[in-house]
């Protein structure tokens, strides 16, 4: 079985040895620390380019280079009751950011059900495996095409 | 400033509650408040005082097949939120209430009539900066008594709705129009909507559940509003035996509310297999407007 990044399978080791209700109280928790995207990666409007398909909550996705080649990833959640959006962006940002490449695109989308619990409705299950799916594209572009850590980024 | 709910002609004003009635109930022993949501975090994150969750799949769902729960499954329900009978269920939840006429309807199919939804839901609270907790309420545990689910009246099955295409009864089919139509969303490695085949029922009516809501504050159009929309536009008539779908019966329960209560309407059933059934069965038929236009194109 392939591994997961480390960082992510320590979020998922503390989350599934939670019951339900102590894990929705801690991914509350995260979702209202959640950092967002900072101005000088993108203000509103945000481009619909970076904006995750089917995801209701509203969330956007950027990727920004290091210097290492791995790259860091930022997020916006626009709709502000899609807390599990922000719970989910939190936690891709903290255990994926300066992740190597090919981890990060070997990431499964259903590891949403890992965090989240067995019990997401269809339409928020693809909205969230969205999110996952738009950062493991991010990490594909890099290794299929890099782009230079700009100055500004550094 | 927006009509009040008696103002707006609706058939039944007694299953829709303002913010403001819910706020002056919040004490009353009679009524129980629950919230029903898509996203798994929003009740635990905070809601109204004294309201208890009502999750659409651990509560509502069998946990093994696809249906909903059984009699004995909605005595506990009912018992574990301090229910009888008499207790008028008030619900509401995200989605512009998607999710809490979802329970609503459930309720109805074990004959819990008691129930209102509180129009406009949870955002329409939270943007009106009404009170919210965290603190999950513990009621007494009651003795409910459920009699067998009635699917009969409320409830459509694919057979059904394959009889009923011969006869051209109306379906009305609430998801997008890019739904409707087939067009797949550009999510790769997932299939269309949980479903093999993109597309629509043949002959159904494509009235996104979202108009008959007031964008602004979620609430629901008044009845002049919604009368042009399902009887002048699409020509559906209150005694019309009408079947809405959607992708699960979430959003066509939304529906089913607006035709059933809103509108007076006398016979709407919910097909909640819709379309995760209806897109993954084999040999049924399908129209499917892209794939046509791709066909064209292609010749």
């Amino acid at each position: 079985m392939k591994l997961l990044p480390e960082r992510l399978e320590r979020w998922l080791a503390t989350l599934e040895t939670l019951e339900r209700s102590d894990r929705m109280q801690m991914l509350i928790d995260v979702a209202e620390r959640f950092p967002r995207v900072p101005p000088r990666i993108a203000q509103r409007p945000y481009p619909t380019e970076r904006r995750v398909p089917g995801c209701e909550s509203e969330a956007y996705v950027w990727a920004e280079p290091k210097a290492d080649g791995t790259l860091t990833y930022y997020f916006a959640v626009e709709n502000p009751q899609g807390i599990s959006a922000m719970a989910l962006a939190a936690i891709l940002g903290d255990a994926l950011s300066g992740v190597p490449l090919e981890e990060v695109a070997a990431v499964p989308a259903d590891v949403v059900y890992r965090i989240f619990g067995r019990e997401l409705s269809m339409g928020k299950s693809l909205g969230l495996m969205g999110m996952v799916n738009m950062v493991r594209a991010a990490a594909r572009q890099q290794l299929q095409a890099p782009i230079q850590q700009t100055k500004e980024g550094e | 400033m927006s009509k009040s709910i008696e103002e707006r002609g609706y058939s039944n004003t007694d299953v829709l509650v303002s913010t403001d009635w819910v706020q002056e109930h919040l004490k009353d022993p009679g009524f129980r408040i629950a919230e029903s949501n898509e996203d798994p975090l929003l009740y635990s994150s905070n809601h109204i005082p004294g309201a208890v969750e009502i999750d659409w799949t651990r509560d509502l769902n069998d946990p093994v097949r696809r249906d909903y729960l059984d009699r004995r499954g909605f005595e506990n329900l009912m018992r574990r939120i301090g229910a009888s009978p008499d207790t008028t269920i008030v619900i509401y939840g995200d989605k512009n209430n998607w999710w809490a006429t979802y329970a609503f309807w459930v309720l109805q199919l074990f004959g819990h009539v008691h129930a209102k939804v509180m129009d406009g839901g949870r955002l329409k609270w939270i943007k009106e900066n009404r009170p919210l907790t965290r603190e999950v309420p513990k009621y007494q545990p009651s003795q409910y008594q459920a009699p067998k689910r009635d699917d009969t009246r409320l409830r459509a099955f694919r057979d059904q709705v394959l009889k009923r295409l011969r006869r051209k009864l109306p379906l009305v089919d609430v998801r997008s129009p890019e739904e409707y139509r087939g067009e797949r969303l550009h999510m790769p490695e997932y299939p269309n909507e949980g479903a093999l085949r993109g597309g629509h029922i043949p002959g159904a009516l494509s009235i996104p559940w979202g108009r008959a809501v007031n964008q602004e504050d979620g609430t629901f159009k008044d009845a002049a509003e919604l009368g042009k929309i399902y009887i002048e536009e699409n020509k559906l008539r209150p005694a019309d035996d009408i079947i809405a779908y959607c992708r699960i019966g979430e959003r066509s329960s939304h529906t089913w509310f607006v035709l059933t209560y809103l509108l007076g309407f006398s016979k709407v059933r919910n097909y909640d297999g819709s379309w995760t059934e209806w897109g993954n069965l084999v040999q049924v038929p399908i129209e499917n407007p892209s794939a046509e236009r791709r066909d064209e194109a292609a010749a």
